[in-house]
């Protein structure tokens, strides 16, 4: 009946600051590793695989233009969700609160074709950012009120989101001009938001992102509705024994990342595409790889500026493979949830030690 | 004695190490047949952790143990049983929908079918021999603490026990049951059996036990003879210096009213009813203590108070001002602060020692500037109430989980009383802390009343509450049984109001 070795999972006391950094990095290499193993058995050498999708990422400076490009939306959402995670709100619905952002941009830009630049531009942002945000307090208020699961409602979201803009570019918003694709009209020459020379980064996004980053960490760290996230996800009954409101604290929390999220919208219809299209077309997935973003930032904002650029690579290198390899488009989904496995198992096993318990023979 | 009596129990040279802590170091500890021997020390001395190793749970890093002159290795709790060892755990590990005779089989090997009439017989036979008078066709639920005791101790002699282990065993009965039970124990010595008795509570130690071993931070520091003792060397022994008894209440003029509580009742959080028309006044510079049972309804009084919980009836007032079903915000602005008996519902363990220090006030102006919080006004904050309230940290900045059970509480108190509040409501102040902090706490309670602090004092510890009450309110099942002055009682109608078996007329009910 002895005859295991019992194995104990114990929490640490503390975790060294060392392995906190160093944990993400080790789940990351885990992945490949783990990755590989796949490459291995569809008979392609992994090391080959990888040298791809690296130069595809990193390799050739379009290669590196592009990555910046999907590192843009990531970034912003996942900033964005480093904050909802931190009040333990889990918000998997960026998605749709991004593709809402894109949406409401894009009436805006379609109603006004005849506005200036300096007046459209900053609305089109603003109206994207009260878009994402009002999809994104929808579960929070009903978390708040009637403790319904966010998991549920905000991932529900996605899909009344993604079928709202189907409805949009097939029916009522389809242009005229545009044969028969689902797309609406390209929109004004004002509505587009300039690039980097001959790349596609556009650059106004990518400033207002790293901008908030920095804006969002201070928020975090510095200020008492920062302390009061933090305390609300760390210990709720202590946030409620303190005077704070649940529900002004998840309100908060929600505003600000919907919103970031429908920034990210907005930076895609008038940043790269100059039009809405069908919901893939406009995003292939970025409010779901945000979330690897947050966590491999270890919920830091500043940190997610970084793993954005990572993950907005593996996007660039996952199409480089497809094309030299001959992989099917989902070989990127098995890349990303087989990263996020790794990364959150990688978190468990930084909090928690595994130890043989010792057990003489009985 | 002439002759050399064999140790029924010997453990020689015990070690055992957790992460960062050595919890046992060196240990001897012999017990000799027929005796009460008891295990005194603070908590986290080590008692559990070596009794733990003596009935398997653990597995020591070295030294060996011996039951009855002979060595063995003791595995698994099931290796103890068939040593004849058994432990009485400080919370019951009972099926509570289960009967009694079905809780003392339960878990038995051989029988394919209920063993119904020698389990009864048993049962029988050990409540005439010991006084543990249970019935064994009662469902667990229906017992009270005292008598689910009775049923762990009647399981542990089903299996053959002769030493047994109980940890902490008065820390849920009321006095009366206490005396049953210390009764039961002197029985089960006098027919041969050896009781291990732990124990942090020294009136205890001197009145039921033989011989008594003290642990002082996983070391013994003694091995007495209870008779040659007395309470105050124990004490020193338990906390390695003298420790004051006499605690100092000055006499102190009542103000005016602060607290007062109407006709109150509130639910518990199944929804069924847990206060139940309760009505009392604190005045200014008084304590008003709170005794009873555990789980009576003290955990739901003060909640309600704080506005954590609604009140679905009756009324309260603050320095005159209706605070019934308030947010706890405007409760926390009315200078009523609340130290709860589940301390982590009142603190973020993750978080820096200065974060929790301003969990009540990270509104104030003064820790605010412009929209940043103002760190240099937070961290001297801080320092000072570090250094006022004498709480151990390396630092301010180090996450509060790492500092010890009394640190931690230190930290809670230096929060809620620095504020010079109206009113202070204090739910088991001390539970689990070692005397040292006990006496620290106590000091700043009555510092409190001399303050002018009207002072909720709940306590499950008798002699607490007397200690430092002005006055003593007795709860049961939700209902206060009367209150009574804390000087000249009579600790006998205390314990029978704490079992619901005598009321006094409340003066203050109705109004």
């Amino acid at each position: 009946m002895n005859g295991f070795p019992a194995l104990e999972v114990e929490k640490r006391r503390t975790v060294p600051r060392w392995l906190q950094f160093i944990a993400p990095i080790i789940s990351l290499v885990l992945a490949l590793v783990a990755i590989g193993i796949i490459f291995q058995a569809l008979g392609i050498d992994p090391l080959f695989a990888y040298e791809e999708i690296f130069n595809g990422a990193f390799g050739s400076s379009y290669g590196f233009s592009e990555t910046v490009v999907k590192s843009i939306p990531l970034m912003l959402t996942g900033i964005g969700l480093t904050l909802a995670f931190r009040a333990r709100f889990w918000n998997i619905g960026a998605e749709g609160q991004l593709l809402i952002g894109a949406t409401c941009a894009t009436g805006l830009a379609l109603a006004f074709p005849d506005w200036p630049r300096w007046l459209i531009m900053p609305l089109m942002f603003i109206i994207g950012f009260i878009g994402g945000a009002l999809w994104g307090i929808i579960p929070a208020l009903l978390k708040a009120r009637w403790r319904v699961d966010e998991v549920i409602t905000s991932l529900m979201l996605v899909y009344i989101a993604s079928n709202l803009v189907n409805y949009l570019v097939y029916g009522p918003w389809k242009g005229p001009e545009e044969m028969g694709f689902p797309y609406t009209s390209k929109f004004s020459e004002a509505a587009q938001l300039p690039r980097l020379s001959w790349t596609r980064i556009h650059y106004p996004t990518l400033i207002i992102g790293i901008v908030i980053a920095v804006v969002i960490y201070l928020l975090l760290t510095r200020t008492k509705w920062g302390y009061e996230i933090r305390v609300t996800g760390e210990n709720p009954s202590a946030a409620r024994y303190a005077g704070m409101s649940y529900l002004k604290t998840l309100l908060l929390v929600m505003i600000i990342s919907g919103g970031l999220a429908g920034l990210a919208g907005v930076g895609e219809v008038a940043g790269i595409h100059f039009r809405l299209r069908y919901p893939e077309g406009i995003s292939p997935g970025y409010g779901f790889t945000a979330i690897i973003v947050a966590w491999l930032a270890r919920l830091n904002p500043i940190g997610a500026v970084l793993t954005s650029l990572l993950l907005g690579g593996l996007l660039v290198g996952g199409d480089a493979i497809q094309i030299s390899l001959g992989l099917p488009g989902a070989t990127i989904f098995v890349f990303n949830g087989t990263i996020l496995l790794f990364v959150l198992g990688g978190d468990l096993f930084a909090r928690y030690r595994i130890r043989v318990k010792s057990k003489t023979e009985g | 004695m002439s002759e050399e009596v064999i140790p029924v129990v010997s453990m020689r040279g015990i070690e055992k190490r957790f992460p960062g802590v050595l919890a046992n170091d060196r240990v001897d500890f012999e017990v000799r047949p027929g005796e009460i021997h008891a295990l005194l020390g603070e908590n986290g001395a080590g008692k559990t952790t070596l009794m733990n190793i003596l009935y398997g749970i653990y597995q020591p890093d070295g030294g060996e143990i011996l039951i009855r002159g002979e060595s063995v290795v003791i595995h698994s709790p099931r290796e103890a049983i068939e040593l004849g060892i058994g432990m009485v755990h400080q919370h019951f590990r009972l099926v509570t929908s289960h009967s009694v005779a079905e809780n003392i089989v339960l878990g038995l090997p051989g029988n394919l079918f209920f063993p119904e009439q020698a389990a009864r017989e048993k049962i029988e036979e050990f409540s005439d021999r010991y006084n543990l008078t249970v019935d064994p066709e009662a469902r667990i639920w229906q017992l009270s603490a005292g008598e689910q005791q009775r049923v762990e101790i009647i399981k542990a002699l089903y299996r053959g026990a002769e030493i047994l282990i109980m940890d902490e065993p008065t820390s849920m009965l009321t006095p009366g049951e206490v005396e049953d039970l210390f009764t039961v124990l002197r029985r089960m010595a006098n027919e041969g059996n050896t009781i291990i008795f732990i124990s942090h509570k020294l009136d205890e130690v001197m009145a039921v036990s033989d011989r008594v071993t003290v642990l002082r931070q996983g070391r013994v520091e003694a091995t007495l003879e209870t008779a040659q003792t007395e309470k105050r060397e124990l004490a020193r022994l338990m906390v390695g210096r003298e420790v004051l008894f006499r605690i100092e209440k000055n006499e102190i003029k009542l103000g005016e009213e602060v607290l007062r509580i109407e006709g109150l009742h509130a639910l518990n959080d199944k929804g069924l009813p847990a206060i139940s028309g309760v009505s009392l006044r604190i005045a200014r510079g008084e304590i008003l203590g709170i005794a009873g049972v555990a789980g009576n309804g003290q955990r739901e009084l003060v909640e309600t108070i704080a506005g954590l919980r609604p009140a679905t009836g009756g009324h309260i007032f603050v320095s005159g001002h209706e605070i019934t079903s308030r947010s706890p915000r405007e409760i926390i602005e009315k200078d009523v602060c609340f130290v709860p008996g589940e301390r982590l519902t009142a603190l973020v363990p993750e978080m820096s020692v200065t974060e929790n220090l301003i969990l009540k006030t990270y509104r104030d102006q003064r820790f605010i500037r412009g929209l940043f919080f103002n760190t240099r006004e937070i961290n001297s904050h801080a320092d000072d109430l570090i250094e006022r309230y004498a709480v151990t940290t390396p630092t301010r900045d180090t996450p509060l989980k790492l500092l010890s059970g009394g640190n931690i509480q230190r930290v809670m108190l230096a929060r809620e009383t620095s504020g010079k509040p109206a009113l202070l409501i204090a739910a088991h102040p001390t539970s689990g802390l070692d005397v040292g902090a006990i006496e620290y706490i106590w000091q700043l309670l009555l510092k409190e009343r001399e303050r002018g602090t009207a002072v909720l004092l709940v306590s499950e510890d008798l002699e607490e509450a007397l200690t430092l009450s002005d006055r003593i309110a007795v709860i049961f099942e939700g209902e206060l049984m009367g209150i009574v002055p804390s000087v000249d009682t009579d600790l006998e109608e205390i314990g029978l109001m704490m079992a619901g078996a005598h009321r006094l007329p409340v003066p203050e009910a109705g109004e």
